[in-house]
């Protein structure tokens, strides 16, 4: 009913979750609009006179845009007169035209801003723009696992002061577990444009009138696994889990091309083993950051990233161990090394490696971050499967410094997620990876591995509305005799006609790599007279190669079959972007 | 031939091939399947290929929503067996890297590729032509790999025979254009249809047709297994000309008493300037005269046998336009393969090695892939596949036996035939869990049976007395294991029809003794005849004679006679 870590006493919850599902719709709207109005109503001043705010955002997955969306939303109540744009779509010059902006954005792999702000975000580091009078904060959005944690943000946030404009607060940088972060920014940012107050009369917000018990980022849906089932035939080198899960009276909705996020669970053994290293009984009574108290071990299991070993946890680890070995290591001068020797090691290792006396449970919890949840690519259509979510899962496993690794989360759901069990998920929106709407449009889908899973979702989706346009996918993995992801249910979209066209592309069945780019030049031809009949191009995959190798065929392929020089086909490919035509989903 | 009989299935395929093309090349294109049509699996079989899944597989393949793990077997023809060592190194690089790591050497002399998957079945032909190897009409309706046994005593008798067979197989090698078409990406060549096929016309034989040419006393080739041999009568170390042997054949079919094996009738002589010409004749005749309706019924033998032996040489001489001379005499004494070194009159050095089963793959005891991988790197000689699925390396010049030698110490190959003479003389062949006819493992399971009926050898001291022991999956055959002294064929998961008495060198069938034994029960059923043997019998007398006279059963006499005469202890009540 009442999630757990809602801000309620047990007792509270209970009340409240007894009286909530006697209450009618109309209860309901009117309580919620009663106590909004209790809580800003008290202190109505006069709107300030509608102050604009322009909200930016650039994003990849989803969640800048709905930290915006949020941003936005309060603004409005607050009675600021505001405008959300996505870097996508506004010029550089387009800045120069707003008073207050308020940057929300992410950073991919090596310190990359989102795909659809990479041309903005280019252009915006070089142009030469006086920006004084416009007032400024910027929210970064990354992931401390990686090097170039929140460089988007970071890069963004100088560049702005660098020309003239004024920052009215100060930049916050979010890791994966971005809630609390982001509160600290809103707050400071809504302070600093001066507390405008609300729009005179408290708002009765009907739209988003919550269900009895909403399911979500905050309190995902234990969802019942109906089927985990291998889908790499026996002889393959690879792992690659088909996951249904149940949804039903989740109140969870998702369209193809959305992401399910799963809260993984740390394996008994890799607690075990934690535990033993850190030399601590595991009954230790400790606080996670915003969460009751509860014991270490339970702790380490459910709520804490006990593998993940990036530069951040390594630094904090430094700071109780004092080793001088590990100081060189994540020493400023060994930045660019440390990755190289972080491969294949976890932060079981630095307590094995640099142990500390007498560690302290809390203290060790203050070195570990939030145990992140793991976004993957829907891999099924609502319509296909009513009621269902389905998941493509490839089990990460491999050793490192002769011990067994595994993926948290990917492993989690091969070894744990069995029929029968549950599973903590909540739908990720992905906006920016949808299908036409117009369905006469065909479609080409590059989805190599588990690529493949919104693609399913996809197919089935034209499927399903008896899309009249072409559905072209280009899949690949190690052999085709092992690992032809989802070949029957592709046999069989074949001979509907949801599926038009199939090429694969296999490494590992010939002495050459073969891989999906290649397939792709083979069909150059036919790609281009695709891309001129209107089709959408989707990529879904690895980011740090295949999706790279596959933008650079696609250029190819235009400036040959289109006979136009680099630049031209390069800029073919940006029209397609800004078109909503080339999309990915790329991790 | 009853006209108002329906024909067979397959010969409208063949009618509607469009000169065996089909839907190949359409089906080989579309990568959503690794299968093909059942039209198409016929078709594919003339030009050397059979679509096969990984039978141990099958169970998970749809909970893995993957269809059957299907690939093709390959084989490649090669007149006589003979592979030189460049055409070798490629075959073997092309096993590892579009096969299954393993090349098989056949019955027919032949090498087989098992495990190519559709996607590069194209790319592997090509890699072949590569080396001037193919496998056109390696199976299908048509004459299959040509044999000759692999003569190490003889240079000259054996380099006229390769001529010979090497002759034959061009003559009767399909002359449409598919195989380039389809698989080399030639382009079409238009022509009027009657010289498409001047041999074979537009449905090619009734049924599959296997020629051989021997030299006694070998008989390694099993002329009873072939519709038409070649026996070469050698005079003052020349060959004079051959005897025709016609109608043998393997193949029937478990409970079909109308199918069954059949020993070859030599029905005469010819001069070696004729050879071409007679196996044309005998070809045409088959062609046009054998069963088209029935396929089961098809082969050459039951050609024959629904007429008589008089009718077809009668018709065969119409065919030719002369008579054929009669038969000169001959002796055959084994139908095994000569291991170790041999020198023959050149000066020239040829090992026979034993390779188990056929199977040359690398095993941490026995690195016989990589060893010979070493060899051909620098042999100057050649290679010669044996028609007991074993493997001469041939024509080493006397300068070079020291340094091959070194190379089969290093990778334990020298010793290979240092076996006990009851499994050098075994042939399995392959079977699970590739082969769609297969009702019963052979080539896996051969081995370790070997190994439980050593110990009752050895006990008996019998170790180095040859005993033949053949094991097929099923009945149709491929392993010759009507002709063999200890038949096992498959007929079912673990079971086996048990049958003795077959000649030594391959001149007499073999008659049922148990029907549908356990494979585990072999064993305790052979012990007490092999003590018998052991114990009983006379100087240079063979099991396969042993048995007979012994009693245990009656001798087959003919292949119209082999459901007969069983004994009623052999059939379980």
């Amino acid at each position: 009913m009442i999630p757990s870590h809602a801000p309620f006493d047990p007792n509270q919850r209970t009340i409240i979750s007894a009286l909530i599902p006697t209450l009618t719709p109309e209860q309901k709207a009117w309580l919620s609009g009663f106590l909004a109005a209790s809580q800003g109503g008290a202190v109505a001043a006069p709107a300030a006179a509608s102050k604009p705010l322009t909200v930016l955002y650039g994003t990849e997955s989803g969640n800048c845009e709905s930290l915006a969306d949020k941003v936005a939303k309060e603004a409005k109540k607050k009675g600021f007169k505001v405008a959300m744009k996505n870097l996508a779509d506004i010029s550089v010059k387009d800045i120069l035209k707003f008073e207050h902006v308020a940057l929300i954005v992410s950073t991919w792999g090596d310190g990359e801003p989102p795909e659809g702000a990479v041309s903005f975000h280019k252009e915006f580091m070089t142009a030469d723009l006086d920006l004084k009078g416009l007032k400024f904060s910027v929210l970064a959005l990354g992931d401390t696992s990686y090097d170039k944690f929140c460089q988007t943000g970071k890069d963004f946030d100088t560049r702005l002061a660098a020309l003239g404009a004024e920052r009215i607060a100060d930049r916050v940088d979010c890791d994966v577990d971005f809630d609390d972060a982001y509160g600290t920014w809103k707050e400071s940012l809504f302070a600093a444009l001066g507390t405008t107050a609300s729009a005179a009369a408290p708002a009765i917000d009907l739209e988003g009138f919550a269900p009895t018990v909403e399911y979500g980022r905050k309190n995902p849906f234990p969802a019942e696994v109906l089927d985990n089932q291998l889908i790499n035939g026996e002889g393959s080198a690879k792992e690659t889990i088909h996951l249904e899960l149940d949804l039903e009276g989740s109140g969870l909705g998702y369209e193809a091309g959305d992401a399910l996020a799963v809260v993984p669970v740390n394996s008994d053994g890799v607690v075990t083993a934690f535990l033993a290293a850190s030399g601590l009984s595991g009954t230790e009574q400790v606080e996670v950051k915003g969460e009751d108290m509860c014991d270490l071990k339970e702790a380490l299991t459910y709520k804490l990233d006990i593998t993940g070993l990036s530069r951040a946890v390594a630094k904090k680890y430094f700071a109780l161990s004092k080793s001088d070995e590990l100081g060189e290591i994540v020493s400023d001068k060994n930045k660019s090394e440390f990755k190289n020797w972080s491969w294949g090691r976890e932060v079981v290792d630095l307590l094995e490696l640099f142990p500390v006396q007498k560690l302290g449970a809390q203290a060790l919890v203050s070195v570990l971050r939030k145990l992140p949840p793991r976004l993957y690519s829907i891999a099924s259509s609502p319509k296909a499967h009513p009621g269902e979510v389905h998941l493509t899962v490839a089990a990460v496993r491999y050793e490192g410094h002769g011990k067994a690794r595994k993926g948290v989360a990917s492993c989690y759901i091969a070894d744990e997620a069995k029929s029968g069990e549950k599973v903590q998920v909540y739908v990720h929106k992905n906006k920016n990876f949808r299908l036409p709407v117009d369905t006469d449009k065909p479609v080409i889908m590059v989805g190599p591995g588990t690529g493949i899973a919104p693609f399913r979702a996809f197919i089935e989706e034209r499927g399903e509305t008896s899309a009249k346009g072409d559905t072209w996918l280009f899949f690949g993995d190690q052999r085709y005799t092992y690992d032809f992801l989802y070949q029957l249910e592709l046999q069989d979209h074949l001979k509907s006609g949801a599926l038009t066209k199939l090429d694969v592309a296999f490494s590992r069945d010939q002495p050459e790599k073969v891989y999906v780019q290649n397939k792709m030049h083979e069909q150059g031809e036919e790609i281009y007279k695709w891309l001129e009949a209107g089709a959408y191009f989707y990529v879904c995959g690895d980011a740090e190669r295949m999706a790279k190798d596959v933008n650079t065929a696609l250029i190819d392929i235009v400036a040959k079959h289109g006979g136009k020089s680099a630049d031209d086909a390069a800029a073919y490919i940006d029209a397609l972007k800004k078109d909503k035509r080339y999309q990915r989903d790329v991790y | 031939m009853s006209e108002e009989k329906k024909l067979s299935a397959n010969e409208y395929l063949k009618i509607e091939s469009n000169y065996l093309r089909g839907t190949l090349a359409e089906e080989l294109a579309d990568t959503s399947t690794g299968g093909i049509t059942e039209g198409s699996g016929q078709m594919v079989k003339f030009h050397g290929c059979y679509v096969q899944d990984d039978r141990d597989l099958r169970a998970n393949r749809r909970k893995h929503k993957l269809e059957k793990a299907y690939s093709f077997l390959m084989r490649v023809r090669l007149p006589g067996g003979v592979v030189s060592p460049k055409q070798w190194l490629h075959m073997d690089w092309i096993s590892e890297n579009f096969a299954n790591n393993t090349l098989k050497l056949t019955t027919r002399q032949a090498f087989q590729l098992h495990g190519v998957i559709k996607s590069q079945l194209k790319r592997t032909v090509q890699e072949m032509d590569k080396v001037a190897l193919d496998c056109i009409a390696a199976c299908g309706d048509v004459n299959r790999n040509v044999m000759v046994n692999p003569n190490p005593h003889l240079s000259a008798l054996h380099a006229d025979t390769i001529k010979l067979a090497t002759e034959i197989s061009e003559h009767l090698l399909p002359q449409g254009g598919a195989y380039h078409e389809i698989f080399l990406d030639q382009e079409k060549v238009i022509s009027s249809e009657e010289v498409v096929e001047p041999i074979y016309g537009k449905t090619y034989l009734p049924r599959k047709f296997k020629i051989a040419i021997v030299i006694p006393p070998s008989n390694d080739c099993d002329i009873h297994a072939n519709d038409l041999s070649f026996i070469a009568i050698v005079e003052d170390e020349k060959i004079v000309g051959y005897n025709i042997a016609v109608g043998g054949g393997m193949g029937m079919t478990h409970g079909v008493e109308n199918t069954y094996p059949r020993l070859a009738d030599i029905i005469g002589f010819c001069t070696p300037e004729q050879v071409v010409d007679v196996a044309e004749k005998v070809l045409l005749v088959q062609r046009d005269n054998g069963n088209r309706c029935d396929r089961k019924q098809s082969r050459l033998k039951y050609t024959i046998d629904s007429r008589s032996t008089e009718w077809f040489v009668q018709t065969l001489n119409e065919y030719l336009g002369y008579e054929i001379a009669p038969v000169r005499p001959y002796e055959f004494t084994t139908n095994g393969d000569n291991f170790g070194w041999h020198q023959d009159e050149t000066g020239n050095w040829h090992l026979n090695l034993f390779i188990e089963g056929g199977r040359v793959v690398d095993s941490p005891a026995f690195p016989v892939k990589t060893g010979l991988r070493e060899i051909a790197k620098v042999l100057k000689g050649e290679f010669r596949l044996t028609a007991n699925q074993n493997l001469a390396i041939s024509n080493i010049p006397n300068d070079q036996k020291a340094e091959i030698e070194v190379i089969l110490e290093k990778y334990n190959i020298l010793k290979s035939h240092e076996r006990s003479a009851l499994r050098l003389y075994s042939i399995a062949c392959v079977s699970l869990p590739t082969c769609g006819l297969a009702l019963a493992e052979a080539e896996r399971y051969l081995p370790v049976l070997v190994t439980e009926l050593e110990e009752v050898v050895e006990e008996c001291g019998l170790r180095h007395d040859a005993i033949t022991i053949r094991m097929t999956g099923c009945p149709n055959g491929c392993g010759r294991p009507f002709l063999s002294e200890i038949a096992f064929v498959g007929r079912g998961p673990g079971r086996y029809n048990l049958y003795l008495g077959g000649g030594h060198a391959g001149q007499r069938l073999n008659k049922l003794y148990r029907q549908d034994i356990l494979g585990v029960d072999a064993k305790e059923i052979l012990k007490p005849l092999i003590e018998d043997y052991a114990k009983n019998r006379q100087d240079g007398e063979r099991f396969g004679d042993f048995v007979i006279r012994a009693g245990y059963v009656e001798a087959t006499v003919n292949g119209l006679d082999f459901h007969k005469n069983i004994k009623p202890e052999a059939i379980p009540s």
